[in-house]
């Protein structure tokens, strides 16, 4: 029991962390119609400039607050530079273009902090562990990660639902044309979205630093992921993409946890672990697959 | 307040707009007639910048506006009611009527929320219903309150009452009647000879691209063979 509630909390964790990864994708597709491929190295960016300023300056707050902006520009650097030129192109040719991206900021990365990866430290007041049931010691960071995520959550709630701007961004995603008309400046809009949409996903690579090692390439796994969740969610639709990554990050961890023990039930250990392993790891796509059939547009479509 | 001159827009390579010229003073009501596939909503859209205007010249308030986005476009306060409707279904009545109120950048008493559903207060009761949820009637009164809340010094219809039924129209007729007696400046398209020929000052009439006709009301109804040749009536 101690362990399916340490399980849970963990898949909580990585559902909250694809959640800030995946509010931005399918922001950026269901308003702009474009399929960024790029959006990882969004992930990577803000992981390497939190890793950077952190080591340097020894605060891991001060990191954080550089890496948000950082991503935040860099992504509308982007958006101004290249995306702009695509919006009206096949959508063959926008994942043509976000691929080269990727390779782009794989090398430049590369470059800048070299071959070896980082290591961010967990900051030493989040270090410790909260008994949050008692006999369940949880690491405090993991808690402090799932709070941020859910927080995020409930700001683009807010904003999407409270404020003008939210209902601009929605008019614009219906019909672009007629929000102009209306006196709404579409390009500053995008310009804006992008750059909530890529700082969210620096944030999941400032979240995500102390966990994993920071590395060229590290946004592309994630990547994959993010896909599933708002295929599941449904694309363009951000609480689509919050109840897709809870459930892609629940479904993905208690795989990896529990299966092995379920197939050691009717298979020997050796076998147990390696179809428990296969099947874990395809748990997801499994899930998808049996979403897409029950509601081809996903859960939650956007306009629905 | 509005001055076309001489326009020319293109589709590709097919020219819809052949030298339009109108214009549209302070307080009038005016309208372009002309069948279908005559390029009444193409002389619209190209003054809204929707349209690229390949020649020509349009001034608004002594602006030049034929180079800018359609939102810069709007914020000069030219207020657009478009064909179809084209409310946002994702958003409340209320959201759709407040969506552009952010940008107003026309007249200098802006419409405030009550004044426009005192228009049209059937909108009053659906304010928290989807867009999609309304009937035709509701959509096209609220596409005229949504572009009246940026405050426009020129209302611009385009089919006001195209696929209504005849009590709806009534109540659009009369929404648009209203709006005249506070003295607003209205573009309109609509196939409603009778209607028009009440509300409207002056007219334009258009075939194949081209202003061929226009005039006040008395000339218009006087004139059989004109109404017949170009508008089938």
């Amino acid at each position: 029991m101690l362990l399916f509630i340490e399980q849970i909390l963990n898949g909580l964790q990585l559902g909250v962390t694809l959640f800030l990864m995946s509010a931005g994708l399918t922001l950026v597709f269901g308003i702009m119609q474009v399929i960024n491929l790029a959006h990882g190295s969004f992930y990577m960016i803000g992981a390497y400039v939190a890793a950077t300023v952190t080591a340097l300056s020894g605060s891991f707050l001060l990191g954080l607050a550089v890496a948000l902006p950082a991503t935040a520009v860099i992504g509308m650097l982007v958006e101004a530079i290249v995306l702009r030129r695509l919006y009206k192109k096949e959508h063959v040719d926008q994942v043509l273009a976000t691929f080269g991206l990727i390779m782009f900021f794989n090398e430049l990365t590369r470059i800048i902090w070299g071959r070896q990866p980082l290591f961010m430290d967990v900051p030493s007041w989040l270090s410790g562990s909260v008994e949050l049931i008692p006999g369940i010691p949880y690491p405090s960071y993991r808690i402090a990660v799932i709070g941020v995520g859910l927080l995020v959550a409930l700001f683009l709630y807010l904003m999407f639902t409270r404020t003008r701007i939210g209902m601009q961004i929605r008019a614009g995603a219906s019909n672009r044309e007629m929000a102009g008309a209306l006196g709404i400046n579409i390009r500053l809009l995008y310009t804006l979205v992008f750059g909530l949409g890529t700082l969210l996903a620096g944030l999941a690579g400032v979240m995500a630093g102390p966990i994993l090692a920071v590395e060229a390439g590290m946004g592309e796994s994630i990547l994959i992921l993010t896909f599933v969740v708002i295929v599941i969610g449904g694309i363009g639709s951000v609480r689509g993409a919050f109840i897709g990554a809870l459930l892609v990050g629940m479904v993905d961890t208690l795989g990896r946890a529990f299966l092995p023990a379920l197939f050691r039930m009717f298979l020997s250990s050796a076998h147990a672990d390696g179809v428990a392993a296969s099947v874990a790891s395809m748990s997801i796509y499994i899930l998808m697959a049996i979403i897409l059939i029950w509601r081809p547009q996903g859960l939650l479509p956007a306009h629905s | 307040m509005l001055k076309v001159e001489q326009i020319e827009t293109f589709y590709g390579s097919s020219q819809a707009l052949f030298g339009v010229s109108l214009k549209v003073r302070a307080g009038e009501v005016v309208t372009l007639l002309g069948r279908n596939g005559m390029g009444k909503s193409t002389t619209i859209k190209s003054i809204m910048g929707l349209t690229q205007v390949t020649r020509g010249r349009i001034t608004f308030n002594d602006i030049e506006i034929h180079h800018l986005p359609s939102y810069q476009v709007a914020r000069q306060g030219l207020g657009l009611v478009p064909e179809g409707r084209q409310i946002f279904p994702n958003l409340t009545v209320l959201e759709n009527i407040m969506v552009g109120a952010a940008n107003r950048g026309g007249r200098e008493e802006p419409y405030t929320l009550d004044e426009v559903l005192e228009i049209f207060p059937r909108l009053a009761e659906r304010l928290k219903n989807y867009g999609n949820q309304l009937s035709g009637g509701e959509q096209q009164m609220l596409a005229v309150v949504r572009a009246l809340m940026t405050t426009p010094k020129l209302l611009i219809l385009d089919e006001a009452t195209e696929g209504l039924a005849p009590l709806v129209r009534k109540e659009i007729w009369y929404g648009l009647s209203v709006l005249k007696a506070r003295g607003q400046s209205i573009l309109v398209i609509d196939k409603n000879l009778d209607a028009l020929m009440k509300l409207a000052d002056r007219h334009y009439v258009m075939e194949r691209g081209a202003v061929v006709w226009s005039g006040e009301t008395d000339e218009l109804a006087d004139n059989e063979e004109l109404k017949a040749r170009y508008l089938g009536v």
